[in-house]
């Protein structure tokens, strides 16, 4: 092998090891829904390129409120989804949707995008 | 479309110009390694470079939002992919002499421009589409009347259709829409509620009658106090609901989240790996080859072909439905529909009208018809059985009024006790009056000729001594028969559940075409004798529109509440058919079995397209046949999947005309 062939399968390596870390190794602590009136745990989401924040943490057994905020265009985002309480909207550009859902098990459950391209995740802790 | 003309303009002269030396008349203008050659591919680094900030943006914005996330996406393949085929080009135009040769100080603008006007180009194709795919919940949003008539303190008036409220009297005068949901309280007319229903014969509506919104008036004039308004309206429940099935999930897409959540990374890994490996293995230019290489594979990779496989099969597939007025509840319904091989009917409401009469009373020596009517009528009148309200209706109709039960006791199942003063009156099965004590003689022969033509035989005793039989009977719905052979020709085992005898059971079953039957239920054994049938192996459907069916419609694989059943009914449901015909089972299933098979169609396309594309980019093919994909035909062959998921998706819609109804 010729030195800018070692040069370029270490970096390589290096870079691959780099985007597996980058994508697949984060694990965020979550942000606390804070408590609002009427018992509801509230938290705002900005949706753009992604989910901010992308992890909410909450208590179980408590209602919580999601307050979505798109403020891209691309399509990609344009609705979002939680399978697990069987609850969507569609989230035009520039305004806030609610999403409301009651849950009631500890433990992780996704939201998405319609095709599944943006992730976020709601960690129910026991009350 | 700006975007996409300014990318194709500068994209055809940048095709032509990226390789002058083949093209003759401009191989001597541009000859390799002039200087004039160098001038215009630096003109050609600029426009390339005006393409990615204008049509591109897109792109490298929604990759840099996306990294933030630390989340990767289809426009993080594209935006590396055309800055890496810019960024090589440009080094290789200013540093040519970091190249060992000059083969190697090509350049790459045609890629550049090109694979950002298929893409963009692809975009528009699929927002185009995409839109056409949720056409049937805007159709539905698009029903709503902006405006009702209502009377207000003795006059009409116009008001917007938001400020209807509960118990207002509307005003709807012929051809014009119904507003809200309300119940007739005077005039008649037809309407056609064919954009709710499916059903396209207009319904004869009078005083207590119910009106659904969005519903159009033809002939004659209503007025009607409005029950349900604003979010409540039948509309409204139903734009809420297809919109939750079009955004669920089917089962397999939570393989296909698993997939797609590794994808993306795992395409720059390729990508990476195809450049050290032809790097190191490749011929000469060995740099250029694998820049290229890396390139193509990072085009060619579809996320967006595997993400929108199964929601736009979904999105089109409930929205046909609902077209035909079956809201179908979510992707897992639809999922379990198309597996299904029994199918378990109610027969009240569902096989039948649901509106039972008195068809014959046949009395025992010494009473007369009248008196045992009259009797039953008064033991009747407490009772909430639908038997009972036809021997009330039947006993009102020979214009005999019924007496007042001193007591009332209801044998849920079995029938009725009630004292009308000093005299005991028991009502119900063959078996019930026995227990009491009671035989049946001669009456037994007549309930067993009654039952065999399909009516429902009821013992009446009066002070305990048989006092008669009441024969009741269900009309069979008008195309239940044809409904039901639709079924069995989808190869489904049709099954009759209902809390009559065996042989009126039987008679009916034979009447319609069914060859099991499931007699004598009581009704909290429905949903056991669903789960018997399930653990036969079998995947079942259960149709019914009562209260008391809504554990077995709960049990059932799917459970199909016919529209003309009740909220509880509805609740408990997969499928609700608002029609109340049982063709709309049989359009259900075929709507499910089809989005099924446009969901796999779709999902084995977007696998096959990624799993036979990356190779070939990667450049698998090279060693055998010397073939390596350019990155344009990557581009090209990336904007199209995702159309071609979409059109496949949009296919669905044209399903109604050829095999829709029965």
């Amino acid at each position: 092998m010729t030195p800018d062939q070692i040069i370029v399968t270490v970096g390589g390596l290096a870079a691959i090891g780099l985007v597996a870390w980058f994508f697949w190794f984060k694990r965020s602590v979550g942000v606390q829904a804070s408590a609002v009136s009427g018992g509801y745990q509230e938290q705002m989401v900005l949706v753009k390129g992604g989910y901010t924040p992308d992890a909410i943490r909450v208590k179980a057994g408590k209602p919580v409120r999601l307050l979505f905020r798109r403020e891209e265009t691309a399509a990609c985002s344009e609705q979002v989804v939680l399978p697990d309480f069987g609850k969507s909207a569609a989230l035009p550009t520039g305004q806030v949707v609610p999403l409301e859902f009651l849950p009631s098990e500890p433990g992780e459950y996704e939201f998405t995008c319609q095709m599944g391209m943006l992730r976020g995740r709601i960690i129910v802790e026991a009350a | 479309m700006r975007k996409w003309w300014f990318a194709a303009v500068i994209a055809g002269p940048t095709m032509v110009l990226s390789y002058p030396w083949l093209i003759p008349g401009l191989a001597d203008v541009f000859p390799r390694g002039s200087e004039q050659l160098w001038w215009l591919w630096v003109a050609m680094g600029v426009a390339a470079l005006a393409v990615l900030a204008y049509s591109g943006n897109q792109f490298f914005t929604g990759a840099w939002e996306a990294l933030r996330h630390r989340q990767a996406n289809m426009h993080t393949l594209i935006a590396i992919g055309t800055g890496t085929a810019w960024v090589y080009s440009t080094i290789a135009l200013l540093f040519p002499q970091m190249f060992p040769s000059a083969e190697m100080t090509d350049v790459y603008y045609d890629v550049t421009v090109v694979v950002t006007a298929l893409v963009v180009l692809g975009m528009a194709m699929e927002v185009k589409a995409r839109g056409r795919t949720s056409e049937a919940i805007e159709k539905l949003i698009g029903l709503q009347p902006k405006t009702a008539r209502v009377v207000r303190r003795g006059t009409e008036v116009e008001i917007p259709v938001d400020e209807v409220v509960v118990g207002d009297v509307v005003v709807v005068r012929p051809g014009s829409k119904i507003p809200v949901d309300g119940i007739v309280v005077e005039g008649s007319s037809a309407v056609d509620e064919s954009m709710i229903t499916g059903e396209s014969m207009p319904v004869a509506k009078g005083p207590d009658d119910v009106v659904i919104g969005a519903t159009m008036n033809t002939t004659g004039s209503l007025r009607f106090r409005a029950t349900k308004v604003g979010a409540d309206t039948a509309l409204a429940t139903i734009i809420r609901m297809v919109g939750d099935a079009q955004a669920s999930k089917v089962p397999i897409q939570r393989i296909v989240d698993v997939v797609s959540g590794y994808f993306t990374p795992a395409v720059l890994i390729l990508a990476i790996s195809g450049f050290v490996i032809w790097f190191d293995f490749g011929p000469a230019p060995a740099f250029a080859y694998a820049t290229i290489v890396a390139v193509t594979t990072l085009i060619i990779a579809c996320p967006c072909a595997l993400g929108m496989a199964t929601p736009m099969a979904l999105t089109t597939g409930v929205g046909l439905a609902a077209t035909h007025g079956i809201l179908i509840r979510s992707g897992d319904a639809l999922q379990a529909a198309k597996k299904l091989d029994t199918i378990v009917l109610d027969k009240t409401g569902t096989i039948t009208v649901g509106k039972p009469a008195v068809t014959d009373v046949v009395p025992a020596d010494g009473f007369e018809v009248d008196a045992i009517l009259a009797f039953a009528a008064a033991a009747e009148r407490d009772s909430e059985h639908p038997l009972a309200a036809a021997i009330v209706d039947g006993a009102a109709e020979r214009g005999l009024t019924p007496l007042e039960p001193t007591r009332f006791e209801a044998v849920p199942g079995h029938g009725v006790r009630a004292w009308l003063g000093e005299r005991r009156v028991l009502i119900g099965k063959r078996a019930f009056l026995e227990a009491a004590g009671v035989r049946a003689g001669d009456l037994e022969d007549d309930a067993t000729r009654l039952a065999d033509e399909g009516k429902t035989p009821v013992f009446v005793a009066l002070d305990d001594r048989a006092a008669g039989v009441v024969a009741i009977a269900d009309p069979v719905k008008a195309d239940s028969e044809a409904a039901i052979a639709a079924l069995r020709k989808l190869g489904l085992q049709v099954v009759m559940i209902t809390g009559d005898n065996r042989r009126t059971a039987d008679a009916i079953a034979r009447r319609v075409g069914i060859d099991r039957v499931l007699a004598e239920v009581l009704p909290q054994d429905k949903a056991h004798e669903v789960r018997k049938l399930q653990l036969e192996g079998r995947a079942v459907a259960m149709v019914g529109d009562g209260i008391n069916d809504a554990p077995a419609l709960a049990a059932a694989d799917v459970g199909f509440a016919i529209g003309t059943g009740t909220d509880v009914a509805i609740e408990a449901s997969d499928v609700t058919l608002i029609a109340g015909s049982l063709r709309g089972v049989v359009s259900a299933i075929r709507i499910s079995r089809a989005t099924m098979a446009n969901v796999h169609q779709n999902l084995l396309g977007a696998f096959v397209y990624n799993g036979l594309g990356l190779p070939v980019a990667l450049g698998l093919l090279y060693p055998l046949f010397g073939i390596l994909l350019s990155p344009i035909l990557a581009a090209l062959a990336m904007s199209f999947s995702s159309v071609t998921v979409i059109s496949n998706a949009n296919r669905l819609k044209r399903f109604k005309l050829a095999e829709v109804g029965t």
